[in-house]
């Protein structure tokens, strides 16, 4: 199974492929260099995003609060995740960084303070 | 009517703002913020998507992340700010600035200042702008209201959306609304690569397998009352070519077409814009043509990552509070674009205390070299793993690159 | 509305120019009157959508009645804009010649001036012309220049008659499309397609470009209304090419012409082309159309640049045969009055055909009892961007609302937009119009957001239901 994708450790943005050989190493061809080998390994082993959304808080001045989640998040957890976070409704005061919600390992955090 | 007077105002309280009223506040001196939002913050507050800060703090934040640092050290540093108040007016002669503001709380407040910085940031490039024909539905919006839209009210535009231009905003938003349930038919570009980030193409399009039409235009938009599709022409021979025309059905286009500095008050108060920027011409200590009025950030010229506003920020409000004790630069050296450079900001530089200079290239190429010249003879080589248009460079040219230079010398920067 | 009767004595199809005219002029009478619309907000078809030009009087023949209205008209606009303070500026407008055969049509021009009786009216050499305006083209030969002639921000000033119209006891039914008429017993029984019912005496029917649609709802005379689309493009007011009076080509067989028009808001218009179009509907611009535009265009100001536009949008002129005024009784229907065919100078002859109107309602038996109690005043409400700053400081200590700046662009306050909402222009559209917030270079990216909050906060509507110009022009989908 071979995956075309284009590497985002640096802005060259080389075109890579990556897959898996038949003893279960993944080989991969077109980067320049290590990053792009390890960035195409997690993207075919691991591909994670940092999810980064709205919910909605019990204020009236400032009805959406940012969240994201603190670490990059497993791409299959993505849509488990965005569904969490609608259905939060955060009480204000709310700090940066408090967690608001995990998901399995995926933690949601509040991406600013609000007083009111 | 209340008068107020302080050694500077900055005018804008977003990432810019606060940076330079930061700096001048450092040096001991008496500054003010004039905000015409709810808060401080800037645009930041709606860019809730992360990448900023990798290099302002080797973090990765999002914008509001990135925003709450500053506006808690504004709010340490005894800094005054207004928020909720727009400048109606500025005004200078001979040093010294009146800026007329409106505000429901101050009724209008007439604050003096010897110091000024325009930090008011951009606008977005719209429909208007580039003259998309066909009708007039509800439904369009700039990548950039939609976003308020979106994060800040908590309304969603529209289910079915095309995107014309792959600035990084537009790319952006792709994804945002994609994780809304949306569903995002394609992205328009005119010109034959993409604009924005690759790190957003693959995250914002390729995740989502939403179709990129390079070399593309809108030919037309579609709807009586609200957007029902746009025609889609590719560009072939430098032209539209109708023969290859097709139809999207859509209810929601959104504009990611550019920005365009925000410089009417600028322009009232005589500041001398250049053409290629959109944004004021300065010299080698960020001031304008108009003595005492410093400019920084989107507003000087569009920047691509906050962490250069910040930088480039700071050095305003270092300079206004140079300018402000006296200080002044003994010599400056013009710097112009060379060969595949659009333009270098600022257009002086201090032979004697160095300068950092933030430049755009005109072209996309891998193992660049950047060259700076004067008079025919070079100065300065740096190597650069990757350029490309939509990434703004920066580079520091230090008291010793620039010794020895005659100082009727022009300076050139060029790449390779 | 007399007690107990909901029968009004005169029922005028379609607020545009023409409609609201009458309306206003008939509520000087001790009459009821309805107004009705069939969009959800007055002005929102021709007269939204055309050059703003208050005409010299020389374009048409002393023969035709909209020549005699068009100069009866342009004398009664001082005393008007007195009255409902809407924007108007007696700029002066010059017809432009840069060849020899076209001085032989201003000298015709300036002959159908004379013998109509327009005010001021004078032939120009070429220096004369460019010392009138200096921006213009070097090719210009001579021209004619009309003092009489000026600008007016035509949706300001429909919104001003209705509102007078409505102070002084006008009814005004929006969202109203008349989809029959029927006589019963003596008076009309009108019936909007949404269900309502009107009864009315007489009828007038202003209906623009769907009057020949009303007359046959109303089994009166066949005639059809022909779309002919004008398009325009919309200069930033910072632009060189700003010229201090209205500059017009000489007219060709179907249109007066590209021109290029000092809006009295000091932006510049240039348009409209004309061309035949079959959708009523139809208000899109076209890239060859707006190519045509900027060719023309620079043959009178040559400064004229496209870097400079900041919106471009379409009017559709609702042609009759004839291309004459159609005012008149109907002969197939009793106590109809027509007023189709209205395009320029309908916007120049609206308070005539207002007289006009009224005279013909009184000669066909309506009781023409002039009302003591009529005030031709109707409330200013401040506008920001015209104070000084100690009149603004006034203002805001006695309405906050007057501080907080809306629309940067044009600099209107949230006072001006709840001032709009609160004259029931509740859509963006309709509070553009009022206010100018979304008019300006940024074409609301700015405002959107914060005219949708007062708007929801003034109305209690919700984000969702708030349209851009009535009917399913939906803002948003929905909540987050």
């Amino acid at each position: 199974m071979k995956k075309e994708l284009t590497c985002i450790s640096c802005p060259i943005g080389c075109a890579m492929a990556a897959e898996f050989s038949a003893d279960g190493a993944i080989s991969v061809s077109g980067n320049q260099c290590a990053r792009g080998e390890q960035y195409a390994h997690d993207e075919l082993v691991d591909p994670r995003r940092v999810v980064t959304a709205t919910c909605r808080t019990s204020s009236e001045r400032h009805p959406r609060l940012p969240v994201r989640t603190r670490e990059p998040c497993p791409r299959e957890l993505i849509p488990a995740v965005l569904s969490r976070i609608y259905e939060l409704v955060v009480p204000v005061p709310v700090h940066l960084g408090d967690l608001l919600c995990d998901v399995q390992d995926v933690s949601v955090i509040a991406s600013r303070s609000l007083d009111e | 009517m209340k008068e107020l007077r302080f050694d500077a105002a900055v005018i804008g309280g977003g990432a810019a703002g606060m940076a330079a009223a930061l700096e001048i506040r450092r040096r001991g001196l008496e500054v003010c913020i004039v905000e015409r939002d709810d808060e401080l913050g800037g645009i930041l507050l709606q860019c809730i998507h992360n990448g900023f800060g990798l290099h302002e703090y080797r973090e990765d934040l999002t914008g509001p992340e990135y925003a709450e640092r500053a506006v808690q050290a504004v709010e340490q540093a005894e800094i005054a700010v207004f928020t909720r108040t727009t400048v109606g007016e500025l005004a200078s002669r001979a040093g010294q600035s009146t800026l007329v503001c409106f505000s429901a709380r101050h009724g209008v407040l007439k604050v003096s200042a010897r110091a000024v910085v325009l930090a008011m940031g951009c606008r977005e490039r719209n429909r208007g702008n580039l003259r998309i024909p066909g009708s007039r539905p509800a439904g369009v919006y700039t990548a950039g209201l939609a976003q308020r839209l979106i994060n800040i009210d908590g309304y969603i535009p529209g289910r079915q959306v095309v995107i014309i231009g792959s600035g990084d905003i537009g790319l952006i938003m792709a994804r945002r609304l994609q994780w809304l349930g949306c569903r995002v038919h394609g992205v328009i570009e005119i010109m034959p690569y993409p604009s924005g980030l690759t790190r957003n193409i693959v995250q914002c399009l390729n995740d989502f397998s939403i179709p990129l039409h390079l070399s593309h235009v809108v030919s037309r938009i579609r709807g009586l009352e609200r957007v029902e599709g746009v025609d889609v022409m590719p560009i072939r021979g430098g032209a539209p070519d109708p023969a290859g025309q097709f139809s999207i059905p859509c209810d929601t286009i959104l504009l990611s077409v550019g920005l365009i500095p925000e410089n009417e008050l600028s322009k009232t108060a005589g500041v001398q814009i250049a053409p290629e920027t959109g944004g004021a011409v300065v010299d080698a200590t960020m001031m304008t043509s108009v003595e005492g009025i410093f400019a920084a950030g989107n507003v000087l010229h569009v920047h691509d990552l906050v962490d250069n506003v910040s930088e480039e920020s700071r050095l305003a409000g270092s300079f206004a509070a140079d300018w402000l004790s006296g200080r002044r630069p003994a010599r400056q050296m013009r710097i112009l674009p060379g060969s595949n450079v659009r333009y270098v900001n600022p257009s002086r530089v201090d032979p004697d205390r160095g300068s950092r200079v933030y430049l755009r290239p005109l072209i996309v190429k891998n193992k660049a070299q950047l060259l700076v010249s004067a008079n025919g003879r070079p100065v300065k080589k740096v190597v650069k793993n990757h350029v490309q248009p939509s990434e703004m460079i920066s580079l520091s040219l230090r008291e010793q690159d620039l010794a020895g230079i005659d100082a009727a010398g022009v300076l050139e920067v060029s790449i390779s | 509305m007399k007690s107990g009767s909901d029968l009004f004595d005169v029922l005028v199809i379609g607020a545009g120019v023409s409609g609201a005219s009458i309306a206003r002029r008939l509520s000087s009478y001790a009459l009821d009157v309805a107004l009705v619309d069939r969009e959800c907000d007055v002005s929102f078809g021709t007269s939204k959508s055309n050059s703003g030009i208050i005409h010299g009087g020389f374009h048409h023949s002393s023969k035709t009645l909209k020549a005699r209205l068009e100069v009866r008209g342009n004398a009664l606009f001082d005393q008007l804009q007195a009255e409902l303070g809407f924007p108007f500026r007696r700029c002066g407008i010059l017809v432009v010649a840069t060849h020899n055969d076209e001085m032989k049509v201003i000298g015709q021009l300036y002959a159908q001036g004379v013998e109509n009786g327009s005010v001021g009216i004078e032939m120009c050499s070429r220096r004369r012309m460019l010392e009138l305006e200096p921006l213009l083209s070097p090719d210009v030969l001579g021209g004619l220049h009309a003092p009489s002639g000026g600008i007016i921000e035509p949706y300001r000033f429909v919104f001003c008659l209705v509102e007078s119209a409505r102070k002084n006891g006008v009814s005004l039914f929006t969202g109203f499309e008349a989809e029959r008429g029927v006589q019963d017993g003596g008076r009309w029984s009108v019936h909007s397609r949404d269900g309502r019912t009107l009864k009315a005496t007489w009828v007038v029917n202003a209906a623009g470009l769907f009057a020949d649609d009303v007359s046959r709802a109303f089994g009166a005379e066949e005639y059809s209304i022909m779309p002919r689309k004008g398009e325009y493009f919309l200069l930033d007011r910072s632009t060189p090419a700003c010229p201090s009076r209205v500059l017009f080509p000489v007219p060709s067989h179907n249109s007066k012409g590209v021109l290029v028009i000092p809006t009295v808001e000091g932006t510049v218009l240039v348009g409209p082309t004309a061309s035949e179009i079959r959708d009523k509907r139809d208000l899109s611009t076209t890239a060859e159309e707006l190519e045509k535009i900027f060719d023309y265009a620079k043959r009178l100001v040559p400064l004229i640049s496209q870097s400079d536009v900041i919106s471009s949008f379409a009017g559709l002129r609702p042609v009759l045969e004839g291309e004459d005024f159609f005012i008149s009784f109907s002969s197939k229907v009793p106590r109809l009055v027509h007023v189709a065919g209205i395009q320029s100078p309908g916007l120049t002859a609206s308070p005539a055909v207002g007289e006009y109107v009224t005279e013909l309602l009184g000669k066909g038996g309506v009781p023409l009892m002039a009302k003591k109690d009529f005030d031709p005043y109707i409330e200013r409400i401040p506008r920001l961007r015209e104070m000084s700053a100690e009149e603004a400081e006034k203002l805001i200590n006695a309405d906050g609302s007057y501080g907080n700046i809306v629309c940067r662009c044009e600099k209107v306050s949230e006072a001006e937009v709840v001032a709009a909402v609160r004259r029931e222009h509740t859509t963006l559209d309709g509070i553009k119009y009022f206010t100018r917030a979304g008019m300006g270079r940024c074409q609301g990216g700015f405002c959107t957001s914060r005219i949708l909050k007062i708007i929801a906060r003034e109305t209690g509507l919700p984000y969702e239901r708030i349209t851009k110009k009535g009917k399913d022009s939906y803002l948003l989908e929905g909540r987050l």
